[in-house]
């Protein structure tokens, strides 16, 4: 009987422990600092981790699918320097369509190598992280990208204009959220791609078009990325070309912690955002206590392993691996 | 001949194919395009390219045998540059400064046995709580990263011994420090995974893990001895790097993960174990190495570089899927 009960908590654990770590993450920060859970800070908060908040909603429908997606942060760095340069040389009413053309171009590139020829999408979106940064910086010529007339342009709006009140990148990251969090879960595309992810064989034999999917699956990620670099892009209106340098780990490690396994087949987009928070708040949280930014590199290491390991001992019903 | 021998040696020289269409595009497209005087293929050059693609190579030979078991080190970039301030900040510490010259060999030492320990807490994680190597590295990319600002934030720490950059500047029958190091990893690791037990072991376990275990191979210790082995070879690739340069920044070795894996798979190691060779992966170092250089040559810049980098990657990719095609996988998708 006790072990039983011991394996419900176990399990009650492993499902929900990612809320609960994030309640008594802030909890704990809140106690120590009374600046923590303001109003201002929130909205501080949650913009600056937003452009990593919509890379890992592209990012968790790729991981789902049983992929992977490194190419994100040079993809984010390619689409912020190009709506730029774009915005000054067409307007930015053309500019960004032109923009999400590229980047869907890229994303549609590497889902038809991971897709329809079956590529291994670690080596895959490895080499694109490399490629496309060429690509940008030839497109710059190794310049950082400015807008000439930075008080004058409405372009400003996407990443530091506000709306009832509250900022537009929340805004932004909140809908993206909704709306792909209900394609995920309550639409038949969200079903093939648990199914996908899964088992590919009994999706395929079961009439689910595996190479569509991981593709669109791809599509979806370029998309969120561009809405990234457009946001990034706004914030600053000048930028260089290594913007984006290290952020796929980063937007990985957020898909991760939220409790998409890397096997695939699991995760949800609400349990992504819950992971990006934690990501964005231990930042935060741990710089209003006074510690420098070093710091959550270790603590998000620590956190990472720990989030991984619980949750697989809780499925597996014991703490150590079975490996001899 | 028989069936497959052909796409087999096609595959085992491909990388070789490579490196010799390199060296003749490079040295044609040189003679119209290329600034500088001095032809591509020169002695002096190629020592030279040797030299600067230690760094990459000697983690890589690691990469190999981690890779060989299906397992992957995100982390070796940071620990590079944990190893490489132990190294130099180590010589600085009062009971080292007091012995001198023989304070060397200690801060080696020291550099070393971290890099060691830092890959065995990989191995021993990824053993003992049974989280994907991928996820483990990661995170530990990130942690040991943090690690290296606690030393001095983001200030650069340097120390230079004279001695020590004469030792990484001699040049031994011609060839320099650096390069000697590099063969020796490749030869001390080719050994180890062609001539032994455990490099057999390691093959079997990326190949089929349960069998492995229920042929009585001790799956978990032998992992961890190979991430102890990557973190070691690490290590040694930064003690061999800044002995000669003296400074290191705490974001040095970002990227070079990538720039590893890279080279490794160009080599012909499959990332999902198995299958692989140490002398593959020197050819995809050198493959490497004399495409950046040889771009440079040719006028192009580190952009190009970036881009013709990737997109070989993935033609690779292709091309080995091209060659593996069995007829049962050809499942209609």
């Amino acid at each position: 009987m006790a072990t039983l009960s011991k394996q419900k908590i176990g399990s009650v654990l492993a499902k929900q422990g990612i809320l609960i770590a994030f309640a008594v993450f802030i909890v704990a920060f809140t106690l120590a600092n009374n600046k923590f859970l303001t109003v201002d800070n929130v909205f501080s908060v949650v913009p600056a981790s937003a452009k990593q908040g919509v890379m890992a909603l592209g990012v968790t429908f790729v991981v789902i699918s049983g992929n992977l997606d490194l190419s994100v942060g040079s993809m984010m760095s390619f689409s912020t320097i190009v709506v730029l340069d774009l915005h000054d040389k067409i307007g930015p009413f053309l500019a960004i369509p032109a923009m999400f053309a590229m980047t869907l171009c890229l994303g549609a590139f590497i889902g038809i190598l991971v897709g329809y020829l079956r590529l291994n999408s670690l080596i895959v979106t490895l080499g694109m992280l490399s490629a496309i940064h060429g690509l940008t910086l030839t497109y710059s010529g190794g310049q950082n990208m400015d807008i000439a007339d930075k008080e004058g342009t409405w372009f400003s709006v996407f990443g530091q204009g506000t709306a009832l009140g509250i900022p537009v990148p929340i805004l932004i990251f909140a809908l993206l959220a909704a709306v792909l969090g209900l394609m995920l879960s309550r639409t038949p595309f969200g079903r093939k791609v648990y199914a996908v992810g899964g088992n590919g064989t009994a999706a395929t034999f079961s009439g689910i078009r595996r190479a569509r999917t991981v593709f669109m699956c791809y599509i979806l990620s370029a998309f969120c990325v561009a809405t990234a670099g457009l946001i990034q892009a706004s914030r600053s209106l000048g930028s260089q070309n290594t913007v984006g340098q290290g952020l796929e780990l980063e937007v990985l490690a957020a898909v991760i912690l939220g409790g998409a396994s890397l096997m695939g087949g699991s995760g949800t987009i609400f349990k992504t955002v819950i992971g990006v928070l934690i990501l964005g708040f231990i930042q935060n949280g741990l710089l209003l206590l006074g510690l420098q930014f070093y710091v959550q590199y270790v603590v998000t290491w620590v956190i990472i392993i720990l989030a991984v390991w619980l949750d697989i001992a809780a499925k597996r019903g014991r703490l150590w691996s079975p490996i001899a | 001949m028989q069936p497959g021998a052909l796409s087999k040696a096609l595959k085992n020289g491909a990388i070789w194919g490579f490196i010799v269409l390199e060296l003749i595009f490079f040295s044609v497209a040189g003679e119209f395009m290329s600034l500088s005087d001095t032809a591509f293929m020169d002695w002096e050059n190629m020592l030279l390219l040797l030299k600067q693609s230690a760094p990459i190579g000697i983690i890589a030979m690691g990469m190999t045998i981690v890779m060989v078991n299906g397992n992957i080190d995100l982390s070796v970039g940071a620990t590079f540059a944990i190893a490489a301030i132990i190294l130099l900040d180590s010589m600085t510490w009062p009971f080292m400064a007091a012995m001198g010259d023989w304070a060397i060999p200690f801060a080696w030492l020291f550099a070393l046995i971290v890099g060691t320990l830092l890959g065995a807490l990989n191995g021993l994680l990824v053993w003992k709580t049974g989280v994907d190597a991928f996820i483990v590295t990661l995170g530990s990319m990130l942690g040991y990263r943090g690690i290296v600002f606690m030393f001095n934030g983001e200030n650069p720490t340097s120390h230079l011994n004279w001695t020590l950059v004469d030792f990484a500047e001699a040049e031994f029958l011609g060839i320099a420090t650096a390069s000697w190091f590099l063969l020796a990893a490749t030869g001390a690791m080719w050994f180890l995974m062609t001539k032994t037990v455990h490099g057999r072991n390691a093959y079997a376990i990326g190949d089929n893990r349960e069998a492995a275990v229920n042929a009585g191979i001790r799956v978990g210790p032998h992992m961890m001895i190979n991430f102890a082995i990557i973190g070691f070879l690490a290590a040694l690739s930064a003690v061999v790097f800044y002995s000669e340069s003296g400074s290191v920044n705490p974001n040095d070795g970002q990227l070079y993960e990538l720039w590893v894996i890279t080279a490794v798979v160009l080599g012909g190691t499959k990332i999902t174990g198995g299958a692989g060779s140490v002398i593959g992966t020197f050819g995809g170092v050198i493959a490497i190495q004399l495409l950046r250089k040889g771009l440079g040559h040719i006028g192009a810049d580190t952009s190009t570089v970036n881009l013709v980098i990737g997109l070989i990657l993935i033609a690779v990719l292709f091309l080995d899927r091209q060659l593996n095609v069995k007829g049962k996988e050809a499942l209609k998708v």
